[in-house]
């Protein structure tokens, strides 16, 4: 009786705070739209009965997602959100694992303090943080400023609402979901175990592609899902830093959803985003389990 | 076949294959090794054998070249090695963790270093074989490490370590993780891969049981400097400190004042007890304080007084230490002086001749004891 209800909590959860709104969306979804409050029908009517409830699910259709496949804009944005999350996350990995390399190869007693250094952003609002980027990125902004005063160039960089200001945006916030795992296994390597592919012929550069990083490979993938899966469907970041020819999903769901009040086109965006993300989902899951498996 | 014996350490045309020429190093103001002056020689089976903390590890360090000496230099077959990094040292090196690499198989861990040196495939594929084969580890070649046992993982390390043919293997306490029967049988599977492939080995360990049975010399090492290093035996029958006479193996250690007599000296140890005389090459000025080392086992225990001997002393059982094969009493003199004596159980345990709280004398020959400077 207790295992169940042990058990039970989790799902509990899981319940309320995924299944029954994702249920909602994928109703919404299936619906049409309606100049009425919610601006959506059907709406479920239990006062008529059986028949009510027949008519309602009759209503149901895959309309509004044949209707993503007629405007090329739908596909394009997803392919778009796809290559931009690619991008960026592969740029936080260039940025990261240095990072991380530095922290685990760091004296003890600085440890913490770096640790620290990087959790801190967290403890500000993401939005006033991006906001702050704004301030550095413009054209009349503290970069261009330094840049004009030291001399490199002679007319202001237009950065801000481009896409370059997208990636710097997102490399900044995701960062440290990138940085932690990579440290967590290259703390956790035997530094003995350089030694040994020194000992054994290789110089320091090969020991590194050889012994760590192949070791720190579970690190990787892991920083690379946390940051991948949250930056698809990413909508603050290329609101506020991108420019018009930005395109991504989250912000043609926010146009959907709030300009055009389409509320069904706009879920029927949001369950196919999700299937897009299960794919990575599942194969991170798998990652961490083999992990697992292999410490074990 | 005329076979000499393996000693050219007493050979002085011998060409020594490592040469430690005044070598020092410190961390920051701790003196690891203080000033350090010995050979290697090839074909050896070298051992460094100290408390922790003595050095031994910084010594196979240096030669592995992980650290660098602070004064001195390094030689190896006639070649200072300061300038060689650790990959570029014809010295592999078995370390105490074994340091495998996790994601790679037991073949690949054996032909990582071969791989570096950029041997051709299928002389990679030879040279593992014959590894694996050395080690008899030819089922696990496709395991992980991981996925064998202690004892698999420490042959791989040895095997991964030997691949390369080093001028000079260095192992790091390299059986400090078996169980002791394991330890043992491995003892004696390391000495013949040693006669085998005819490698200079260098053992650093810090258990005297295992640096005895396999090294060909033994160094005995205390705060950076080596006090003695010899042969087995002779670091155990002659050894030339006290140190390290209570170092290896069990030993009584008295103290007393030394006078000249016959071949030897007479050591006046306390009032009212019978001077003990040593046989001694050592030369010491009448009345200075003097140490007489004596191993258990040639202290004999007996109830009447034995004739012919000086040495005797007579004493109470205080405690027995039972080891099977051998029995160590350890018998109080008058002055509370312990000394230790070990008898062969030759007899049933029922009909053992002495118990506790008996008073027996313990008596030693002229040459037993050794004669050392306090």
């Amino acid at each position: 009786m207790r295992r169940v209800a042990l058990i039970a909590v989790p799902y509990l959860w899981l319940l309320a705070l995924f299944l029954v709104p994702f249920i909602i969306v994928l109703k919404i979804s299936l619906s049409d739209y309606d100049l009425s409050i919610p601006p959506y029908s059907p709406t479920l009517d239990l006062s008529s009965g059986w028949e009510g409830l027949k008519s309602f699910f009759g209503a149901l259709d895959f309309e509004n997602f044949t209707f993503l496949t007629t405007d090329d804009l739908y596909w394009k944005a997803y392919l778009s959100s796809v290559r931009i999350a690619v991008i960026a996350t592969f740029c936080t990995l260039l940025v990261g694992y240095p990072i991380a390399y530095g922290m685990a190869n760091a004296p003890d007693h600085w440890r913490p303090t770096l640790m620290m250094l990087v959790i801190l952003p967290f403890w500000t609002s993401f939005l006033i943080r991006v906001y702050s980027w704004m301030g550095i990125l413009s054209t009349e902004g503290y970069l261009n400023q330094l840049l004009i005063g030291m001399g490199l160039i002679s007319e202001p960089l237009t950065i801000l609402n481009t896409n370059t200001a997208v990636y710097i945006g997102i490399v900044y916030t995701y960062l440290p979901f990138m940085i932690l795992p990579i440290y967590s296994t290259l703390e956790r390597m035997d530094a003995s175990l350089l030694e040994a592919a020194e000992d054994l012929g290789c110089s320091r550069i090969e020991a590194f592609w050889l012994v760590t990083f192949p070791l720190s490979r579970n690190g990787i993938i892991a920083g690379c899902f946390l940051v991948f899966i949250p930056t698809i469907g990413e909508f603050v970041i290329p609101a506020l830093l991108g420019g018009s020819d930005t395109l991504m999903i989250g912000k043609v769901l926010w146009e959907e959803f709030f300009n055009n009040r389409d509320w069904p086109v706009a879920s029927a965006v949001a369950v196919i985003l999700l299937l897009i993300l299960i794919i990575p989902i599942i194969l991170f899951q798998r990652n961490e389990q083999k992990q697992r498996e292999a410490e074990g | 076949m005329n076979q000499s014996v393996f000693e050219p350490w007493n050979d002085p045309n011998a060409k020594p294959l490592i040469q430690f020429k005044g070598v020092t190093k410190r961390f920051g103001d701790f003196t690891a090794i203080d000033n350090q002056t010995f050979d290697i020689y090839e074909k050896e089976f070298f051992a460094l054998l100290g408390p922790s903390g003595c050095g031994k590890t910084t010594m196979m360090r240096m030669l592995a070249g992980f650290e660098a000496p602070t004064e001195g230099q390094i030689w190896l077959d006639g070649q200072d090695i300061a300038p060689f990094p650790p990959n570029k040292r014809a010295v592999n090196m078995m370390f105490q963790s074994y340091a495998l690499f996790p994601h790679l198989s037991v073949w690949d861990n054996i032909a990582f270093g071969l791989k570096r040196d950029g041997m051709p495939p299928n002389a990679i594929g030879d040279r593992v074989g014959e590894m694996l084969k050395l080690t008899r580890l030819e089922k696990f070649a496709k395991r992980k490490p991981h996925q064998i046992s202690g004892g698999q993982r420490q042959r791989v390390a040895l095997a991964r370590s030997l691949a390369k043919a080093p001028k000079l293997l260095l192992l790091d306490e390299p059986l400090g993780a078996l169980d002791a029967k394991l330890r043992q049988d491995t003892q004696f599977e390391l000495m013949d891969i040693q006669e085998t492939t005819g490698t200079t080995f260098v053992i650093v360990t810090h258990d005297q049981e295992e640096a005895m049975t396999v090294a060909s010399r033994v160094a005995v090492m205390d705060d950076g400097r080596i006090m003695q290093a010899d042969t087995p035996a002779n670091i155990y029958e002659i050894p030339n400190s006290v140190y390290v006479a209570d170092f290896i193996g069990d030993v009584t250690i008295i103290e007393g004042t030394a006078t000249h007599s016959g071949n030897g000296y007479d050591i006046v140890f306390a009032e009212g007890q019978p001077s003990l005389h040593a046989e001694s090459e050592i030369t010491l000025t009448d009345g200075s304080r003097a140490a007489l080392a004596i191993r258990p086992e040639k202290v004999s225990i007996s109830a009447e007084k034995p004739e012919n001997t000086r040495n005797a002393l007579q004493g109470k059982i205080l405690d027995i230490a039972y080891l099977g094969n051998l029995s160590t009493y350890h018998v109080e003199l008058p002055t509370g002086q312990i000394v230790k004596a070990q008898a062969a159980n030759t007899r049933r345990l029922s009909r053992r001749s002495f118990t506790w709280e008996d008073e027996v004398w313990i008596s030693w020959t002229d040459t037993a004891a050794v004669l050392l400077e306090a």
